[in-house]
């Protein structure tokens, strides 16, 4: 697949479709994947790559390249071409100075979640049937790559493209995901068991902002974080109000809009599970509104901008247990 | 970390955002009628239910609040026409939010009391203080650098 994508990429630089291409390279390690911006061929001969590290979701980084001067072409995964339309829809990107490739993607895996397994020194990984083999320099290491991959592949949502100039590769179906069961457990736990739950999870924050730099749904050129009248302090927190004021914020803010890529569970140094924020939100969307999928479509109605005289739940149902 | 109220001086505080047009006059006539509610409701006059901003309502909480209720005109009678339906969409996902990390559901809450309900008003608030009594104590999001007494 990365010899494919790189002939393409050199071919639409060479035909002028494009001035720039936007993609992944790598860093000291190959599973040490960056977002990157390629001006020529002989670049991306010798530095892109895209392989099962390539998890980064490049449509964030559109915003400010379809600013500039001339077409840029983007690699899109199925889960990132949600986020382009909700970027689309936000009237974010500037689309003539777009051409976007959809490109194939059966799960991505992070470093981080290999070295935790005690798999070190990789110098290559492939696919063997339901595993993932490891060539290291302590020889080979296999992990089933169901528990080797991201969270957000694990449920993933669709292998569909919603939107793209070309594809390469074959159209995806949208998945039976079960996305929600965790939210579902938690549901289930008294208050005091959800407090401690989230309270350990949340006093982890370091507020290190990469859950909302990397959202593509938090583009706000201004943030309230970042408002140095808020009283909100941005750096660490220093009790539970300040971890539960970040998180019920920033889920809030995105609520409606987020498509669930899953790169802010990815980021985070923390591994704290923020896509179990995200996902209440989208459940209970889904159960009093109507089934929605932000990024869909472009130019969807939010279901936060939207109401029915007639026909809302009134915020009694929460009182009453009814969301669940 | 919940307590409960055996400490006899304890008395629930509670934030009321009440709507300039509808809710705040229905508080108004209670008081010009000389209806009694209780004294523990603070109220914070909003020109909108939706002028509510979710940080608001934590920052309630912060500060020590043990409940907080908003109030709004009813569905349909908004003086920016649509202000409280968007009210109510928003409050509901934010108190499902609040309940699923583990703020209670019985400590929020959204009524709507037009101008004319001066009763209702105080019926309402009655209700509320008596629900949060029960309750206790809110200390999970309680920020005791915010503490004044
Ligand atoms: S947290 Fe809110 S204000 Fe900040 S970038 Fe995200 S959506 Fe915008
Ligand atoms: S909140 Fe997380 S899952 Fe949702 S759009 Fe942002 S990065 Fe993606
Ligand atoms: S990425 Fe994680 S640690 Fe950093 S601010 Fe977000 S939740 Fe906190």
């Amino acid at each position: 697949m990365q010899d494919e994508l790189k002939k393409r990429a050199c071919e639409l630089l060479a035909d002028g479709t494009v001035n720039r291409v936007l993609g992944w390279s790598a860093g000291d390690f190959f599973y040490d994947i960056t977002p990157t911006v390629f001006e020529s061929a002989e670049d991306i001969n010798k530095n892109f790559v895209y392989n099962d590290f390539c998890g980064a979701n490049l449509s964030k980084y559109l915003i400010a390249e379809s600013q500039k001067e001339g077409k840029i072409a983007v690699f899109l995964k199925p889960c990132d071409t949600y986020s382009f339309n909700q970027l689309m829809t936000e009237h974010r990107l500037k689309r003539e100075n777009i051409y976007a490739v959809g490109i194939p993607c059966d799960g991505k895996v992070s470093a981080e979640t290999l070295h935790d397994a005690g798999i070190h020194g990789i110098l290559a990984v492939k696919k063997d049937g339901d595993d993932l083999v490891c060539d290291t320099v302590y020889g080979e290491k296999r992990m089933a790559f169901d528990v080797a991959q991201d969270e957000r592949c694990r449920s993933c949502k669709s292998r569909k493209h919603v939107v793209y100039d070309e594809l390469i590769g074959e159209e995806g179906e949208v998945l039976d995901s079960h996305r929600f069961d965790e939210v579902e457990k938690l549901e289930a736990m008294t208050p005091e068991e959800r407090f401690n739950f989230w309270q350990g999870e949340l006093s982890r924050c370091i507020r290190c902002n990469a859950c909302r730099n990397v959202c593509p749904a938090c583009n706000c050129e201004l943030c309230v974080f970042d408002n140095p009248k808020s009283g909100v302090f941005s750096k660490a927190a220093s009790n539970d109000f300040e971890d539960a004021n970040f998180h019920i914020i920033r889920a809030f803010h995105v609520a409606g809009r987020c498509t669930d890529c899953g790169e802010c569970s990815r980021v985070c140094p923390e591994h704290i599970p923020l896509h179990l924020l995200n996902r209440k939100f989208i459940k209970d969307i889904d159960t009093l509104y109507g089934d929605y999928q932000a990024g869909e479509k472009e130019g969807q109605m939010s279901p936060l901008s939207a109401f029915t005289e007639d026909r809302d739940a009134e915020p009694s149902i929460v009182q009453k247990g009814g969301i669940r | 970390m919940q307590m409960t109220n055996d400490n006899e001086t304890w008395e629930p505080k509670i934030i009321a955002f009440c709507c300039n047009w509808c809710s705040y006059s229905g508080a108004d006539l209670a008081g010009t009628n000389r209806l009694n509610y209780p004294a523990n409701v603070k109220i914070i006059r909003v020109p909108c239910s939706c002028r509510i901003n979710p940080m608001f309502i934590l920052r309630a909480f912060q500060r020590g609040a043990d409940g907080v209720i908003i109030c709004g005109c009813h569905p349909g009678d908004c003086h920016y026409m649509t202000g409280n339906y968007h009210t109510r969409r928003r409050m509901t996902l934010l108190f499902s939010m609040l309940d699923y990390l583990g703020i209670e559901k019985e400590r929020t809450r959204v009524e709507w009391v037009s101008a004319a309900e001066g009763q209702r008003f105080v019926d309402v608030m009655n209700d509320f203080v008596g629900q949060i009594t029960k309750l206790g104590r809110c200390r999970r999001l309680e920020d005791l650098r915010c503490r004044t007494n």
